[in-house]
């Protein structure tokens, strides 16, 4: 009896080997996969290069954590010195353009800080600060947080106002903006997920267009010489699609008649 | 806000069409869980009877380290196993990290406590009504741990249901070491937090909703079974 039970949990706890093809393992970014781009592109993609293709969708911050310590093939994330930075330590391949799109500012309908009528993301932000109005911010390290920093710098000392009018959730986008809508507070996303989210409540698009909103995304092989176990070869077929015919792909791209990703590779 | 009539009308179509992503899902969250159970089982019987039955120094505290154990957060447990097949972790060879095996190793570590600390607490009530009748039969301390975790078997049932509630219910272990890998490693707790993270609340409710009903079907099964063979062991 026992050798039975002791026989059964063996064969639950070995995953039968279901696909021969080559494993490729992508630290990435949530917004391509919360968007539906991957669900989009990568079917069209494993069947080119005849890969398994699996994705753990993370922050880009703990992606390229991840990816630093050899948990992953390759990088697809939005935080471009960061990225660099990852490829200057030796951690990364290279770094490539691989799409566009940008960051919006939204907020309640209501828009008690007045940030519609601004001018520049700078002054949107400068009227949420003075009217103490609720920001709510990723607060963890990804690439959204990383760029909305950088968008408050000189505007305000967003680290002193933490926990009052503005309020670090520590989540995901889709987290944080379930919270933006339920606190009715203003939030900076990834136009994608955005157009994507289907919780908006009476939320909506306040600000946009500013170039300091300008969201690239890159793409990184993980460096076999610093992780030797890392399947480089896939790693290398699927950047070298996705920045060649996989361009087209990824404009084709749609949710709602509008298009999501703008491929820029040079 | 999505209503529970949105969610519910969700549940059932994904259930009347038989889905099949939600099938891979469910048979996935049904698979590590329940093998985390019986691993946990497995360990947690033995231990737990022998905290109860053998007396030793130290004993006090490890009942009191098995209690405190069942509070494990599922976070860092999750963070621990990752850290540990991670591939710059020391068991990084294995190539476990992001498998149903990582994410069963980890609920197992969950659910072990729970079990053990459970059945320490059933024996040992049983303990104090047998000891003497047991002292009288002669029997060795071995054998106290077997009959009584025999005699138990019925009342043990609930402690792997609180296991097992334990196992489906969590997600931040799963996440963390599965990593939420569509068609892979995604589970019905990871589905969850993938739709809310869309805003798709009436799916990620719906999902929730057969999520709910899967447990209440397996504690009916077990209770079913339970009082099927205490009837026959007692007729």
């Amino acid at each position: 009896m026992i050798k039975y039970i002791f026989f059964a949990t063996a064969l639950c706890i070995v995953s039968p080997a279901l696909a021969d093809r080559p494993i490729l393992l992508v630290q990435s970014t949530t917004s391509t996969q919360n968007s539906g781009l991957y669900d989009y592109l990568l079917p069209i993609a494993s069947v080119a290069l005849d890969l398994d293709i699996r994705v753990v969708a993370v922050g880009t911050g703990q992606a390229l954590s991840n990816a630093e310590r050899c948990d992953g093939d390759l990088l697809i994330t939005h935080a471009r010195a960061r990225e660099e930075a990852f490829v200057e330590a030796g951690f990364g391949a290279a770094r490539y353009d691989l799409m566009y799109n940008d960051f919006v500012l939204i907020g309640p309908a209501s828009d008690p800080a007045g940030a519609k009528t601004a001018t520049s993301i700078a002054e949107a932000l400068a009227r949420i600060a003075v009217t103490n109005a609720i920001f709510v911010s990723r607060g963890d390290d990804s690439g959204t947080h990383v760029k909305e920093l950088s968008l408050w710098d000189g505007i305000a000392d967003v680290a002193a106002a933490s926990g009052h009018w503005y309020r670090e959730t520590g989540s995901g986008m889709g987290a944080t903006l379930n919270i933006a809508i339920g606190m009715g507070g203003y939030t900076l996303t990834d136009r994608a997920t955005w157009l994507a989210f289907e919780n908006t409540g009476t939320h909506e698009i306040l600000h946009e267009g500013d170039p300091a909103l300008f969201n690239q995304y890159g793409i990184i092989p993980v460096s076999a010489a610093h992780c030797p176990t890392v399947n480089s070869e896939a790693a290398e077929a699927l950047t070298a699609w996705l920045l060649s015919s996989g361009q087209a792909h990824i404009a084709a791209y749609q949710l709602g008649g509008a298009q999501l990703f703008f491929p820029n590779t040079e | 806000m999505p209503t529970l009539a949105d969610s519910f009308m969700t549940a059932l179509g994904l259930i009347s069409s038989a889905d099949p992503d939600l099938l891979e899902i469910v048979g996935l969250s049904l698979r590590v869980s329940l093998t985390a159970v019986l691993i946990a089982t497995l360990v947690g019987l033995p231990l737990g009877a022998g905290l109860a039955v053998f007396r030793f120094r130290g004993r006090g505290a490890l009942v009191v380290l098995v209690n405190a154990l069942m509070g494990l957060p599922p976070v860092v447990v999750g963070l621990m196993v990752y850290l540990v097949f991670s591939a710059s972790g020391p068991l990084g060879v294995f190539g476990l990290l992001y498998t149903p095996t990582a994410m069963i190793i980890a609920q197992s570590i969950l659910v072990a406590p729970i079990i053990t600390a459970l059945t320490r607490s059933t024996i040992s009530d049983l303990l104090g009504e047998y000891d003497d009748t047991l002292r009288v039969l002669g029997a060795n301390r071995w054998d106290v741990v077997g009959t009584l975790l025999w005699d138990a078997r019925f009342s043990l049932a609930t402690a792997l249901l609180a296991g097992l509630g334990r196992a489906l219910a969590e997600v931040g272990a799963v996440m963390l070491v599965g990593g939420n890998i569509d068609h892979v490693t995604r589970v019905m707790t990871t589905a969850i937090a993938l739709e809310t993270s869309r805003g798709a609340l009436p799916m990620a409710l719906g999902l929730g909703m057969i999520l709910l009903a899967l447990t209440l079907i397996l504690n009916a099964v077990v209770i079913a079974l339970r009082s099927r063979l205490e009837a026959y062991a007692h007729g």
